[in-house]
């Protein structure tokens, strides 16, 4: 209870001295985030800073050596994957992991897996609930998809999708899971600007439809300084700024370890 | 998702006319004169089934058990043993109860061991899970040799190794004879087989297309995904190697009861990857492509043998090269950008078709 | 007496076990592959060896050379067609690919030598026994039993088959530690073995070094295929497959990728082997085997000497 009390009721994420040891190697050290909800948030560093290391602690792949993670006033730290999906956060990945042998819509429907209440002998046996929710299954996944403008392709094998619509997919899937919290890892990588513009309204509009808190790993400074409010620049695993997004984007610090000296 | 739905419909409405239409054939004995596929047809329906089992784990969960035949042998020793207790005890006891029983027992045995195998074996994945279930149908069949079981008027007396002593002899049945195997009341017909190969594709097809069966595809595909979108992996997989046991058991008992005598050597390392072979040339998950490759390589050979010995002596070595084949062709970065090739000039084609013949559509 | 004479046993039949068993872990490690087919490799040598040493023109020494050859070049050629192509195909299609190339060099033998067991001569045939040991008398090396005459019976005898199967296992695991940590070539295929990917980027050639792996593995199976047919002299169509799946057992008993895992495995389950035989079951001791092949992979999946790998997400 005091846990919760502590984390203001305006707070998403919170992120407390997170750390964690790969045998001699320190590979984030003392983190500490703030993620407001509905916030768009950016965690920026060079290659190698420990920003998709910071969201494989985040969705429990790896277990933080030190510090707690909050989501929505909840600890979840040390927590698996699983768990941590059902409690709220929902994630992309830097190398698209889709399910590619199989179709767009039924990568979407296995997000929804876990809404749904009909059990294994029912969808053998084919009892009525089983056509109901898988009705509303569709539906719903069908919307989704729409949103991402993925409707058209919904029988298509989801490897064959150009790499653009892959990324789209792997985040509509990320949202049918119904998160609090949507994790993008790199979600520009691979795209040309054209596609980076439309991945930035996209990602606006997701955000104000599904009232979503999200926070983005990406190398794209367009990307990241056109959409992102908030900050934290990583390097060498440790905090090197945080703040507004400008203010951020104009620290001499930042710019050298971008640039080198 | 219509295309789906119709695709999986005609598999299930296809199967199922052949299937009727060869069992009333064989009933009416309209197939009395080749007797050759008389006598498979009952087989090829049992291989059917297992292929269909085995293309769960595979196909559809994308892991290689190579121990398929351990859970054959599983369901066979104990439905052939529960329907000799029953017939022992009561033998005025019909023998389409007495199968049911078997069926019953058998399918919840074997999906028992796969349960206790999977436990530890769901923790493994690829090369190892492969080399452990090998090691489980090798073991299974190892201890099925050397398990003896005679009943008489005092009850069951079970020996290991060695038949059991201080039997009552006049009254007693062996029941189960070691290596030697056991002889189960045959109690099927084709009609039987029929049933439960319907019903094993309907369960297989049921499975597939609700989220249980996704989440096994998923975990499939990339089980780190799966995990991030909630979906508890060693649940699934367990879910998913438990039902293909327990109907590969089902199979098992089924070929008990077919058969006037089995023994247990039968169910070896090369039995599962005969199965095994079934399955990936009729092309990994695909329910429709298991039954016709069953069919055909089970039929095949016994075709070839009537024309010349030699070519059906060499049947192994044809799968095993198409095999290899497969695989190259499915996978190997050449033979993909082949067939993309091939493809792109093929669609060209059609297209240009289309434009001379003005058929194109609006 | 029983008993040493037992543990013998097993320390020879775990050498050769160790011997194939360090192809399976090489290839493990550098290919990152279960090949299927390393235990029809060792049947085919075994073919091989009869058939030379069968035929009046070749003796014992270009006998094994021709054996070795042969398997070496089977090993690369399997290797180049079947299974490079299958670099970086999903693991189901590679180990499907190896149990079709197990199959084929099976049934290839089957077609060409029957499935009648062929009786082996051994390699040592006609030599005395290495050690005999004699109630009250004391050891006896190289030579026939010199108490004959007075109906005396040795209590351990030790096989000159026995005596060159450990020797030659042991010569070959100290010449191979050697190559790997003394030669560039050796430094190459541990590189590849610890991270394809980073080797090349220094200039390594995996492909090179993968057949290479496959090259000193397949010699060292026909060594084995000699060592074992000399030790049991029937040799089927099927003879490869089960030790081969034994040595890979004993590969992951002693943790696979490892090198000494592999010899201190393949030895260890000889012996456990052995024993089972001796005082357990005659038929039950594959099934012991591979109870122990589970048992390891549930309480210690990395084996004795293994390292723990973990997916990079």
């Amino acid at each position: 209870m005091s846990e919760a009390a502590k984390t203001s009721s305006d707070i998403m994420l919170e992120v407390k001295e997170l750390s964690i040891q790969f045998g001699g190697l320190r590979a984030v050290d003392g983190l500490n985030l703030r993620v407001k909800k509905h916030q768009l948030y950016g965690l920026i560093g060079p290659n190698g800073a420990g920003k998709t290391t910071v969201f494989n602690m985040l969705t429990g792949v790896y277990k933080p050596t030190t510090g707690v993670i909050y989501l929505d006033g909840a600890n979840i730290t040390g927590k698996s994957p699983v768990e941590i999906n059902k409690g709220g956060i929902a994630r992309t990945f830097q190398n698209i992991r889709l399910f590619k042998g199989m179709s767009v819509l039924d990568n979407v429907k296995v997000g929804m897996q876990n809404q749904t209440k009909y059990t294994t002998i029912e969808g053998i046996l084919r009892l009525p609930r089983y056509f109901r929710e898988e009705k509303q299954m569709n539906e719903k996944a069908m919307e989704l998809l729409k949103v991402f403008e993925l409707d058209g392709e919904c029988d298509a094998l989801s490897q064959n999708l150009p790499y653009g619509k892959q990324r789209k997919l792997e985040i509509a899937r990320a949202l049918a899971t119904n998160p609090k919290l949507l994790l993008l890892d790199e979600p520009a990588a691979g795209m040309n600007p054209n596609e980076t513009a439309e991945l930035m309204n996209t990602i606006r509009f997701v955000r104000d439809k599904f009232d979503m808190t999200i926070l983005l790993i990406e190398h794209d400074m367009k990307l990241v300084s056109g959409i992102c409010e908030e900050l934290t620049v990583l390097n060498f695993g440790q905090e090197l700024a945080q703040g507004g997004t400008s203010a951020v984007l104009n620290d001499p610090k930042v710019i050298t370890a971008y640039l080198g000296e | 998702m219509k295309k789906q739905k119709l695709n999986n419909l005609i598999t299930i409405s296809g199967t199922a006319v052949l299937c009727v239409v060869m069992a009333t054939l064989m009933s009416v004995g309209a197939l009395d004169r080749s007797n050759m596929l008389k006598g498979m047809l009952v087989l090829i329906g049992i291989h059917i089934i297992w292929a269909l089992s085995l293309n769960l784990t595979v196909g559809v969960l994308g892991e290689l058990s190579l121990g398929h035949a351990g859970f054959m042998c599983v369901g066979a020793i104990f439905g052939g043993t529960v329907s000799q207790i029953i017939q022992y005890n009561a033998a005025d006891c019909p023998g389409w109860i007495r199968l049911i029983i078997a069926l019953v027992c058998s399918g919840i045995m074997a999906a028992i061991f796969g349960i206790l195998i999977g436990i530890p074996v769901m923790r493994l994945h690829g090369d190892y899970l492969a080399i452990v279930t090998l090691g489980f149908g090798e073991i299974m069949k190892s201890l099925a040799n050397n398990i003896f079981l005679t009943i008489d008027k005092n009850g069951l007396h079970f020996g290991f190794t060695n038949p059991p002593a201080n039997v009552d002899e006049a009254s007693a049945k062996q029941i189960l004879k070691g290596s030697i195997g056991m002889q189960a009341p045959q109690d099927t017909n084709i009609w039987w087989v029929v049933v439960l190969l319907m019903i094993t594709l309907i369960v297989m097809m049921t499975f597939i297309n609700s989220k249980s069966g996704r989440a096994c595809m998923a975990v499939r595909d990339n089980y780190i995904a799966a995990q991030s979108v909630g979906i508890n992996v060693t649940k699934f997989r367990l879910m998913a190697f438990t039902i293909s046991a327990g109907i590969a058991g089902v199979g098992g008992a089924l070929y008990a009861h077919s058969v006037p005598m089995i023994a247990f050597s039968k169910f070896d390392y090369n039995f599962s990857i005969l199965i095994l072979v079934f399955v990936v040339l009729g092309g990994l998950g695909s329910m429709r492509g298991s039954i016709i490759a069953t069919i055909i390589l089970y039929v095949l050979p016994e075709m070839l043998r009537k024309v010349n010995q030699n070519l059906a002596n060499a049947r192994m070595l044809i799968y095993a090269i198409i095999l290899i084949a497969l695989m190259l062709w499915k996978n190997a970065p050449f033979f993909i950008g082949l067939r993309e090739k091939l493809s792109a000039k093929f669609k060209r084609n059609k297209e240009n078709a289309d434009i001379t013949s003005g058929g194109a559509e609006v | 007496m029983g008993f040493i004479s037992n543990i013998v046993d097993g320390i020879s039949l775990g050498s050769i076990y160790a011997l194939i068993a360090l192809g399976y872990t090489m290839v493990y490690g550098i290919a990152k592959m279960l090949n299927f087919a390393h235990g029809d490799i060792i049947m085919v040598g075994g073919y091989a060896a009869f058939i030379t040493m069968a035929s009046n023109w070749c003796p014992i020494w270009l006998a094994l050379v021709i054996t070795v050859t042969v398997c070496t070049v089977l090993g690369v050629v399997i290797e180049k067609l079947a299974y490079r192509p299958l670099r970086s195909s999903p693991p189901l299609a590679v180990l499907i690919t190896a149990i079709g190339v197990s199959y084929l060099l099976q049934n290839i033998a089957l077609l060409t030598q029957s499935a009648t067991p062929r009786m082996f001569t051994s390699i040592v045939d006609g030599m005395p026994p290495f050690l005999q040991v004699f109630k009250g008398k004391g050891a006896v090396f190289f030579s026939e039993n010199p108490y004959k005459a007075e109906g005396l019976k040795s209590e351990l005898t030790i096989t000159m088959e026995t005596f060159i199967a450990i020797i030659v296992s042991v010569a070959i695991m100290i010449a191979l530690t050697l190559f790997i940590n003394k030669t560039k070539a050796g430094k190459a295929m541990l590189a590849c073995s610890e991270d394809r990917g980073a080797a090349q980027l220094m200039g390594i050639n995996a492909n090179a070094t993968i057949t290479l792996t496959f090259a000193i593995g397949s010699a060292l199976a026909a060594v084995a295929a000699v060592l074992m047919c000399s030790a049991y002299p029937k040799l089927t169509p099927y003879t490869g497959s089960m030790p081969g799946i034994k040595a890979f057992v004993a590969a992951v008993f002693g943790g696979i990728g490892s090198i000494p895992g592999a010899m201190i495995g393949g030895i260890l389950l000889g012996i456990i082997e052995i024993l089972s035989k001796a005082y357990i079951s005659m038929q039950l001791s594959d099934a012991i085997v591979f109870l122990v092949l589970i048992i390891v992979l549930v309480v210690k999946p990395t084996g004795i000497m293994g390292k723990k790998t973990n997916e990079k997400v």
